[in-house]
Parts: structure tokens; C-alpha cells; sequence
């Protein structure tokens, strides 16, 4: 079978999108759950309290800055591969790898209903979409 | 692992759920009316920011991104992602029944699993217990 340039090159763009999703959601949950329960800050140092919190986390920052280049990959993507393929493709390979990254790096705990969950919503993403 | 979820934050599933594919067809909307945007008419971008479909999106946006944040604050990434992607049911139901577009079978199927997924974990705990978390947690509150 004969694997052309131009879709070696679409492939490529789609993991690398999809792969910065995964780890911008990632840093961003991780972040999110050193800080602990965002209605406790609230409670304790207001609105602006907790959003200093959120900001001043460089974990935070890290995942917000994988989402920013997540934007801007998809825009490069979009510009060689046709939206049907890069938007099902990138949005289902995120959610599997979602699941994968948080057992192995989030430590949660991914039981049997949620793999079902994350499959079920990746071929109904690839369905919606089509 | 342990379920948490009190009714106010079913709440803030519910506005993750619908704020960002509601946002998402009222920028859509919106920008109907603006029309192509390109590079000698960037100026429509601006006027864009006038138009009350876009704010309303954008504010939409906004009230999502807290809510996932604070969502992610006490629920596993694992937990919320069927709940994100009940939002593409959201906007297939928008785009039939709003703005009249066609629904093949395909995607009445991709609802129906997206639907299966949101039942999957739903019933399920919402955070895994990490003992060495809680115990630094305790630390610092003393």
C-alpha cells in the first residue's frame, strides 16, 4: 500500500493537534486539582482571590499555552486538510488519548465504564461529524 | 473513588454542557449577519464586536471556560469529557431544529452514542481519592 506525502503531512498535522490538546487538558486538570475545590477559594478570598489563584499557577499557564499553540496547529491543519477529516480526526484522537493521558499521568482512575464512555464518544464524534 | 455532586454542581455541568455549542450558533448567527470576513475587509471584525449575537456569544464562551475550570477543580478529566462532547449533541439539536439544517442517520447515531457515554459515567463517581493530595491538603489548612 502506498502512503503519499500529502497525507503523511495531513496525518502528522492531525496528531500534532491532537496531542497538544491532550496536553493542555491534561496540565490544565492538573493544575486544577492542586489548587483544590474552586468554591472553597471562593469562599475564602472571593472572585478575584480565585482568579489570581487560577492565573498565578504556572502549571496553568503551561496547559493554557499548549491550548493557545493547539489553536493556532489546527489553523495550519485546516489550511491543508479538509475540515471533514482534520475536525472528526483531531476531536476523537484527543478523546482517546484524554483518557490514556489521565491514567497515566493524572492517576485517575479510568474503570471500565469510563474506556466505554471515551469510545462511545469517540465514534459519535466521528458520526456527528460526518 | 467518591461521588460528590451536589445539585450546584449539576448546575455548572449543565452550564458547561450547553454554554460553549450555544455560544458557539449564536457566533455563528451572528456572524451571518456580518458576512465574509477577509483580509481587505478586516474592519467587519470590529464592527462584529457591535453585534448582539457575537457578545452574547462571547459571553457564553466566557461562562463556559469558568465552569469547566471550576469543574475540573473537583471532578476527574475523565468525568467531564462525555459531558463536553454532549455538547455536540447540543449543537446537531440547535442546528435542526434553529437554524433548519438536515440530520442524517449518521448523526442521529453519533447522538445516540454520545447519549450512551453521558449515561456511562453519570451514575459513576466523579473524582478519584488521591491520599498523598489529601494529605498535603491538610497540611496546609493546618
Amino acid at each position: 500500500m502506498m502512503v503519499h506525502a500529502s497525507d503523511l503531512r495531513a496525518w502528522s498535522s492531525i496528531l500534532v493537534v491532537a496531542a497538544l490538546a491532550i496536553a493542555g487538558e491534561c496540565l490544565i486538570a492538573a493544575a486544577m486539582r492542586r489548587l483544590g475545590d474552586l468554591d472553597d477559594i471562593r469562599a475564602r478570598s472571593g472572585l478575584k482571590g480565585a482568579i489570581r489563584a487560577v492565573l498565578t499557577s504556572p502549571v496553568f499557564l503551561a496547559g493554557a499555552t499548549c491550548m493557545a499553540l493547539n489553536f493556532f496547529a489546527l489553523l495550519f491543519t485546516l489550511s491543508a486538510v479538509d475540515l471533514s477529516l482534520a475536525g472528526p480526526a483531531s476531536a476523537s484522537l484527543t478523546y482517546v488519548g484524554n483518557a490514556v493521558a489521565a491514567k497515566l499521568f493524572l492517576h485517575e482512575n479510568v474503570d471500565r465504564r469510563r474506556w466505554m464512555a471515551a469510545l462511545c464518544v469517540c465514534v459519535g464524534v466521528y458520526l456527528i461529524s460526518k | 473513588m467518591k461521588h460528590t455532586l451536589t445539585p450546584q454542581r449539576y448546575l455548572i455541568l449543565l452550564a458547561v454542557t450547553l454554554s460553549a455549542p450555544l455560544g458557539d450558533a449564536l457566533l455563528t448567527r451572528g456572524m451571518r449577519q456580518i458576512g465574509t470576513v477577509d483580509l481587505h475587509h478586516l474592519g467587519l471584525l470590529w464592527q462584529a464586536l457591535f453585534n448582539p449575537y457575537i457578545d452574547a456569544g462571547i459571553l457564553l464562551l466566557i461562562g463556559f471556560f469558568a465552569s469547566y475550570m471550576t469543574a475540573l477543580s473537583w471532578a476527574d478529566l475523565t468525568f467531564l469529557m462525555p459531558a463536553t462532547a454532549f455538547g455536540y449533541v447540543v449543537l446537531a439539536l440547535v442546528s435542526r431544529f434553529w437554524l433548519h439544517e438536515p440530520l442524517s442517520g449518521y448523526r442521529w447515531a453519533g447522538i445516540l452514542l454520545i447519549v450512551c457515554a453521558v449515561g456511562f459515567v453519570a451514575n459513576g463517581p466523579s473524582l478519584t481519592e488521591h491520599p498523598e493530595l489529601n494529605r498535603m491538603d491538610s497540611g496546609a489548612a493546618r
